[in-house]
Parts: C-alpha cells; sequence; structure tokens
C-alpha cells in the first residue's frame, strides 16, 4: 500500500509536467487546428532560459523565495516572446495555406530551435545543483516510508492554480469567449470585429509561457538539461495532449497525468524496460475506441 | 563576358585541384567519439587527446617526413551516425581511426573500416564483440567488458554477500554487455541479483525506479551505463531518501558526474584501468596538458595513445600502407604514454585489467 502510494505521487508528479506542455499543444490545435511541434523545444528553451536566470540571481544573494518568483516571470516572458515569433516567423504566413503546410513548417521549426540552443548552449548537458531540498515523510512506522519532497508539492499545486486560471480564462473572460469564436469560424469571428491575428498571437504567448513554467519546474526537478530534452517530453505530451482529446484543456491535463500514472504504475509494478510501450498502447487502444480521445470532441476535418 | 567567366571558372577548378593534391600529400589520421549529445563530454576528452599528438607529432617531424592532418568525426553515440561518419572518413581517404567511443558506435563503424582498409583502434569502447567479432584491423587500448565485470562481480560477491544487489542496464550495446558480464560473475562467485532492470537512456524521471528499488530493500545497485543515467538516478534517491550504494563501470570516469550529482555522488564505486596519471613515464605529458588548462583524466590519455601507436607502427612499417602498418601494429611492442604494451591476436591490449575507484569530494580515487 505505502509503494503504491509513492508511486502515485512519483506519478503524479510526472503527469503534472506531461500536462503543463500538453495544454500547448491542445491550445493552439483548439484554435487554428494546426499540430505545432515545435512546442516541446519551446518549453526546452524555457528550461534553458530558466536556468540561466537562476544562476544569475543565484549570484546576487537574494532571499531564495524571491529569486524563485522573478525568475519564473522572467523565464515566461522571454519564452513567450520565443512562442510568439515562432508564430509570427513560420505559421502566420503560412495561414489560409493547405493544411500540411504549417505542420512541416512546425516540425522544421523544432530543428531549428533544437541547434540554435546545441550550438549556443553547447551541446553537453546542463546540472543545476538542488535549490529546494527536503521534504515530508509519511508511514514512518511501517517498511517502507513514503517520501514527498517539497518540490513535487509545489509542481502539483502549481499546476493545479494554473489549470484553474486558464479554465476560468477560457470559459469566462472575453479572451476566452474570442478564442472559442475564432475556432468556431475564423471568417466569421472577424466579420464580428475580432482580431483574429492577434487571439491566435495571444494564444501562443500563454501556451509558451506554460511551457515554460513547467521548464523551469524540470530544471528544478530533475536538475539536469540539455538540448534534447524537448523532443522527449514532447512527444509525450502530444500523446497526453491526444489521449486526453485534443483541443480539450482538462482533457490535456488528464491525459498528462494518465500517461504519467501509466509509465511509474507499469514500471513499478512490472517492468521498466516497457514502460513506454505501455503508455503508447493505452494510447492505441484507447483511439480505437474513442477516436477524439477521452474529452475531445467530434470534429470531421482531422488531420 | 562569358569568356572571362568560364576563364575564373576554370581558375577556380585548378585552384581546386591542386588544393586537394595538397591535402593527399599529408597523412590523414581521424578520431571519432561523441563531440555532441550527452556524451560530448567524453567526446572532447578524446579530442584533447587526439589534438596534443598532433602538436606533438608534427613538432617531431611528422610520420616518415610527412606532415600529419587531424580529422574529427562526431557520432554523437549513436549508430547510424557512426556509419556515417565512418564512410565520411573512408572517402576523405583517413589512414587511421582513433575512435569511437561508445561500444555501439565502434563496432558498426569497424565493419565499414574493414572493408575500406582503414585500422581502427578504440581508446574506450569496452564491449567483448568490438574485437571478438572485428575483423584483423580491429584493435583497443583499453580493457573488455568481460574483464570488468569479472572485477566487479567478485567485488559484489564478496562485499554485499547475503545482501540484495539489483543490475541495471540502459540497453545499450556497451550498458547490457557490462551488467550482463557483472551479473554472470557474480552468480559464479555466489551471489544471485535481486533485481534485474533496464532503464531508457536520454530520460530524466527515475523516481519508479527507485521506489522499487527501495521497496525491494536494495543494499547495492549495479548501473551498465553512462554518468548522465547514474548521476540522475543517484541524485533521485537521494531525494526519496535511500542511502543504497552505487557501483558502475569506467564510463563514469568524467568530472561532469560530479556536476551532475553534487554531493549525492559521495562513496560512488566504478571500475577503471589504473590511472595512467600515476605513471612516472607520463608525468611531462599529464604537466603539458595541465599547462595547457586540460585535467587528462578518463581516456584523454587512452586517445593520445592510440595514435602514437599508430605513429610507432607507421615509422616501423616506413610507410602508412594499411597492411605494412597492420603487420607493424600485430608484431611490434610500443611504448605509450599507457606503458609498453602490444596486441593479442583478437586486437585486445596486454595492459594490467580493472581495479576500483571511488568518488569523493568530486574527484575519483583509487580504492
Amino acid at each position: 500500500m505505502e509503494y503504491f502510494i509513492q508511486q502515485l505521487i512519483n506519478g503524479i508528479t510526472l503527469g503534472s509536467i506531461y500536462g503543463l506542455i500538453a495544454i500547448g499543444y491542445t491550445m493552439v490545435y483548439g484554435i487554428i487546428g494546426m499540430i505545432n511541434f515545435a512546442h516541446g523545444d519551446i518549453f526546452m528553451i524555457g528550461a534553458f532560459i530558466a536556468l540561466i536566470a537562476l544562476i544569475l540571481f543565484g549570484l546576487t544573494g537574494i532571499a531564495l523565495p524571491i529569486v524563485l518568483f522573478l525568475v519564473l516571470l522572467i523565464t515566461m516572458l522571454f519564452t513567450a516572446c520565443y512562442g510568439w515569433s515562432v508564430e509570427k516567423l513560420a505559421y502566420k504566413p503560412l495561414r489560409g495555406s493547405f493544411r500540411l503546410a504549417p505542420l512541416i513548417s512546425a516540425l522544421g521549426m523544432s530543428i531549428v530551435l533544437q541547434n540554435y540552443v546545441q550550438v549556443s548552449q553547447g551541446a553537453r548537458v546542463k546540472p543545476l545543483q538542488p535549490l529546494i531540498t527536503g521534504g515530508l515523510e509519511f508511514f514512518k512506522d511501517s517498511e517502507f516510508i513514503v517520501t514527498v519532497s517539497f518540490l513535487q508539492i509545489f509542481i502539483v499545486i502549481l499546476t493545479i492554480i494554473l489549470m484553474s486560471m486558464f479554465t476560468i480564462l477560457i470559459t469566462k473572460t472575453d479572451l476566452g469567449r474570442a478564442q472559442r469564436a475564432c475556432e468556431q469560424d475564423r471568417t466569421m469571428t472577424s466579420l464580428l470585429g475580432i482580431n483574429v491575428d492577434r487571439t491566435i498571437s495571444i494564444t501562443f504567448i500563454l501556451g509558451s509561457s506554460l511551457a515554460s513554467v513547467a521548464g523551469m519546474m524540470f530544471v528544478l526537478y530533475y536538475g539536469v538539461i540539455d538540448f534534447y530534452i524537448g523532443f522527449l517530453a514532447g512527444v509525450k505530451a502530444f500523446t497526453a495532449a491526444v489521449l486526453g482529446g485534443i483541443g480539450s484543456l482538462p482533457g490535456a491535463m488528464l491525459g498528462g497525468l494518465l500517461i504519467g500514472l501509466i509509465e511509474t504504475m507499469w514500471s513499478g509494478y512490472i517492468s521498466i524496460e516497457y514502460k513506454d510501450v505501455a503508455a503508447f498502447s493505452v494510447l492505441i487502444i484507447t483511439l480505437i475506441f474513442f477516436p477524439t480521445g477521452f474529452l475531445g470532441k467530434p470534429d470531421i476535418e482531422k488531420v | 563576358m562569358f569568356k572571362t567567366f568560364k576563364k575564373t571558372i576554370s581558375l577556380i577548378a585548378a585552384f581546386l585541384m591542386l588544393g586537394s593534391v595538397s591535402v593527399k600529400a599529408d597523412i590523414l589520421v581521424a578520431s571519432a567519439g561523441p563531440m555532441s549529445g550527452q556524451y560530448a563530454s567524453f567526446g572532447a576528452q578524446l579530442k584533447a587527446g587526439a589534438e596534443m599528438w598532433l602538436k606533438d607529432v608534427n613538432a617531431r617531424g611528422g610520420i616518415n617526413g610527412e606532415k600529419v592532418k587531424l580529422v574529427i568525426g562526431d557520432d554523437a553515440c549513436d549508430p547510424k551516425q557512426a556509419v556515417a561518419v565512418a564512410n565520411k572518413f573512408a572517402g576523405q581517404g583517413v589512414a587511421y581511426v582513433a575512435g569511437h567511443f561508445c561500444s555501439g558506435s565502434s563496432i558498426p563503424a569497424s565493419k565499414v573500416y574493414t572493408e575500406e582498409g582503414i585500422i581502427q583502434v578504440s581508446p574506450a569502447s569496452t564491449n567483448p564483440a568490438f574485437t571478438d567479432k572485428g575483423g584483423p584491423n580491429v584493435f583497443r587500448v583499453c580493457g573488455r567488458d568481460d574483464q570488468q565485470g569479472e572485477v566487479a562481480g567478485a567485488f559484489l560477491a564478496k562485499e554485499y554477500a547475503g545482501k540484495k544487489v539489483a543490475i541495471i542496464h540502459d540497453k545499450t550495446a556497451y550498458g547490457k554487455g557490462l551488467a550482463d558480464a557483472t551479473r554472470k560473475n557474480m552468480k559464479k562467485a555466489g551471489l544471485k541479483d535481486a533485481m534485474y532492470e533496464a532503464i531508457t537512456a536520454g530520460e530524466k524521471d527515475y523516481s519508479a525506479l527507485v521506489s522499487k528499488l527501495k521497496s525491494n530493500n536494495i543494499d547495492a545497485i549495479y548501473l551498465g551505463g553512462y554518468h548522465t543515467e547514474a548521476g540522475l538516478i543517484v541524485r533521485q534517491m537521494r531525494d526519496q531518501g535511500m542511502s543504497t550504494k552505487l557501483v558502475s563501470g569506467d564510463a563514469l570516469v568524467t568530472a561532469e558526474y560530479w556536476d551532475i550529482t553534487g554531493n549525492a555522488g559521495e562513496g560512488t564505486l566504478m571500475t577503471f584501468s589504473p590511472d595512467p596519471r600515476n605513471n612516472p613515464e607520463a608525468a611531462p605529458l599529464v604537466k603539458k596538458f595541465k599547462a595547457a588548462g586540460i585535467e587528462p583524466e578518463g581516456y584523454v590519455l587512452y586517445s593520445y595513445a592510440a595514435l602514437e601507436v599508430f605513429e610507432q607502427a607507421a615509422l616501423d612499417a616506413g610507410s602508412t600502407d594499411y597492411k605494412k602498418v597492420l603487420k607493424a601494429m600485430k608484431n611490434n611492442k610500443f611504448k605509450t604514454v599507457l606503458g609498453v604494451l602490444s596486441f593479442d591476436k583478437k586486437g585486445d591490449v596486454t595492459l594490467p585489467g580493472y581495479v576500483f575507484y571511488e568518488w569523493k569530494n568530486g574527484n575519483y580515487k583509487q580504492l
């Protein structure tokens, strides 16, 4: 039982990070019906910016909570700039072109970003010594002591807060209404006086800043990053978005958690070697029975 | 207008041809390894050794009066890219390759070298299959994983007799080969592994593995894998409050391991050949490296030695002809920075085997 709880905690933490990245995939798909394959690399850029900012602020000797808050703001700002530029450069000129064009351009952008970081930051892994240490211990009397680090709690709470904020943003605000309108019919939306280009840009900015939060969590939690993390995390997060139903915000979170939990539970109880096989088999089986994922809406024209 | 254009073109063409001719006159040797990717710190070690040798050999007047040129190949530890690098070397007319680093790259690349008649000496690939199944042109100046596994297996069986040892590998040619060799020898010495698992290299989350180790009350883990994964596993074990010992192989001999683990790496054990830096004959060279701002850790001196072998073999053969150099390599003894060495029939080196090192305070020291 204690072992199960420990693996549950491991899975939820991993799933939260996947979920945060998956939201970016889902939002972009929801609004322009395109899979932004460069999103995983935006996450990687966020992780690098967070690491650079952490090291810079670490030298100033300001108290840790303030440093973390400042780093979070800076990381979100800079990564959002990257996300915005990617959209302006690679996707906007192709809007109205045939459906595959922006998809290919997204793959190209992903390679560009990866190589850009590899060249400018070097190909070696970048380590960061643990900043937030310690945690809570449960079931101290039993044979297996369950440990939850403060970072794990921090990650899960931050994910819940961001998720709720975004759900309110999409369902309750003017911006959210504009986004949902763009999703349904872009021509009609612009006829009604909504700036479609701006709405799409804002979506990219929001998605990128969420990815940057995930990137910062990744640096703090694992302490090691390289230019390739975006690809691996991106594939998993994309899977999560599809599993939950691409285009649906709660779906992305659900998908992320599911992938995280399947991976850890399979590793914990069966075999670590085949955990990816397990995760992707679940994806395939789900898509056979629910072609639009768990929470996705049926859509006739899909890639 | 058109005439001048034609003239310019033919002039350029003539220049290019001259250029390629003058390149051909030099002896081309190559150093190959993961210059990029997550094992790039090892690529840097091989490159540092090769570049130092290049400087030295040309200062000595080259080989048989000819200047030596070095080309660097980046295989990123990827088998496919290693074959591409090997083919590129063949196209360039490389006579000798000191590489690659990862066994998973060295083995497929060696097939190309055998076909093309290029001598390959790996400074670091320890998987037995590399020389066992390699052609006559395949050598190495490092040990073999069956030797390494023997030392590690005997040690684990003795130190952890009656305790629980988990064997983990990363599914690569090197990692799995080493883990299996250790497992076999541990069993032979009377200790059965309590757990046998495989991880995926390149991942960052090993929390599920760590919890599994914890619930099985593992006393020590033996990892067949590279330093990045080893570092993350140690870090995540300490995070979950485990003090389990990590024992691993020669892919941890880089200061980058400590950068990843920090103090969590304290007490990690690994097997590696006796440190050539302690070799009295290597002292002047070690000094030279340090003066250049390079710490000759890990495989730096092995890379240097692999090239020294070529230099001496080519001098003895009087040319860089494939067959003549090969004959010299098979028959001669070589005075290198690693000590006096020669090769057996398979191409393995006759040097002392493996000893244990412990990571302490950011450095590794022989036990």
